[in-house]
């Protein structure tokens, strides 16, 4: 945090804008270099966790998984905090399973 | 046959307005100024203004139209600017013209200037439809001017990845219209944020500058007169860097003196 984001803060005041915006362009540049539109983002969100989940116990509040980009190259970051782990991992939807097998 | 010795640097940004036209036309003048035989190329036929902008608009005759219809020779299609005779501009075809140019057709016709200049400049029509392909097709290096604000980026970005993919390089940035009061109150996305961004490599740097629209008015780019001005200044840097001369480029909200520049870089200050 820097002196002016502090005094903002302190003060109620909307933050400088050029943050804003560089955030705001992060995320859409990321979104628009991979082709990936956010539904199926989301979808592959949602599957990634249902996964994740049958091994560990992860908080789903404060679960993320999203695009991130550096120096042109686009990553797709998931942070998933583990609450523990399971010692008999869940057996796959029975839907997946039959696709798998 | 090109001659090898010849650069051919596309000048583009997705998003119009930016300066594309106001670049070409006053790096154009800098360059043959600095004694390159330089030809600017207006790539975008339906709407050219590099001539206004240069001031030679009561002077096209032909246009490269013509000389690929060989009605006309490439010499008499080339309008020599009066006061800076190393420059020439052509126009790619005019607004009423009957059949659009082709990708092979501007390679026809970048190639034969490329015979006769150091340096071949083209002015990309803004997009990223055909007007933009074309003038790719021709291009083998690329200056991507950008301004600091969200929509500017995002659309050289994606003008970057299309360049990419055509292995156009290298490919450099122009940071147009910069205001350092702005930048320095953070109100205005900072100079590294715009390079780290692109990822790419900074080789101009142009405040935000009145004199431009004097200049275009008149129809004489500020590298034309040596003018003295921020811009002016800015421009006649980027054809030195071009030409391989180092010049360094300074962030104007890192060095700007005063209280007002000071504190504002006093607030920045990380804390935690």
């Amino acid at each position: 945090m820097t002196l002016r984001e502090l005094i903002d803060k302190l003060l109620g005041r909307q933050p400088a804008s050029a943050a804003t915006a560089k955030q705001r362009l992060q995320l859409v540049l990321a979104h628009d270099r991979s082709d990936l539109n956010p539904e199926l983002l989301e979808k592959m969100r949602r599957e990634i966790l249902e996964v994740v989940s049958r091994y560990v116990e992860i908080d789903l509040e404060e679960g993320d998984v999203s695009l991130e980009t550096e120096d042109r190259v686009t990553a797709l970051v998931a942070n998933l905090p583990i609450k523990r782990a399971r010692t008999t991992p869940l057996p796959p939807p029975s839907g997946t399973a039959a696709a798998s097998a | 046959m090109t001659s090898a010795s010849s650069r051919t640097i596309l000048i583009c940004s997705g998003k119009g307005g930016v300066g594309k036209t106001t670049l070409t036309a006053n790096l154009g003048i800098a360059l043959a100024k600095q004694g390159a035989k330089t030809a600017v190329l207006d790539a975008d036929f339906g709407l050219r203004n590099l001539d206004l902008l240069l001031g030679l608009e009561n002077r096209i005759v032909y246009t490269a139209q013509e000389v690929l219809a060989e009605t006309c020779r490439l010499e008499q299609a080339l309008v020599k600017h009066k006061q800076e005779p190393n420059l020439s501009l052509l126009p790619a075809g005019n607004p009423r013209m009957l059949e659009w140019l082709t990708p092979d057709d501007m390679k026809k016709i970048v190639a034969m200037l490329e015979e006769r200049f150091d340096f071949v400049l083209i002015d990309c029509p803004a997009g990223i439809e055909d007007g933009f392909k074309n003038a790719a097709a021709a291009s083998r290096e690329a200056l991507i001017v950008t301004t600091p604000e969200v929509s500017a980026v995002r659309d050289a970005d994606r003008v970057i990845g299309l360049l990419q993919t055509r292995e156009i390089q290298p490919v450099q940035l122009v940071l147009n219209r910069v205001r350092p009061k702005m930048m320095a109150n953070q109100e205005m996305l900072a100079v590294d944020d715009v390079t780290d961004i692109l990822a790419l490599p900074l080789v101009g740097l142009v405040l935000e500058d009145e004199q431009v629209i004097v200049s275009t008015n008149r129809g004489e780019p500020l590298t034309l007169n040596g003018s003295r001005s921020p811009a002016g200044q800015a421009y006649m840097n980027v054809a030195r860097r071009l030409r391989g001369e180092d010049v360094p480029l300074v962030d104007p909200t890192k060095k700007a003196p005063g209280l007002r520049a000071k504190f504002g870089r006093l607030m920045q200050t990380k804390i935690f």
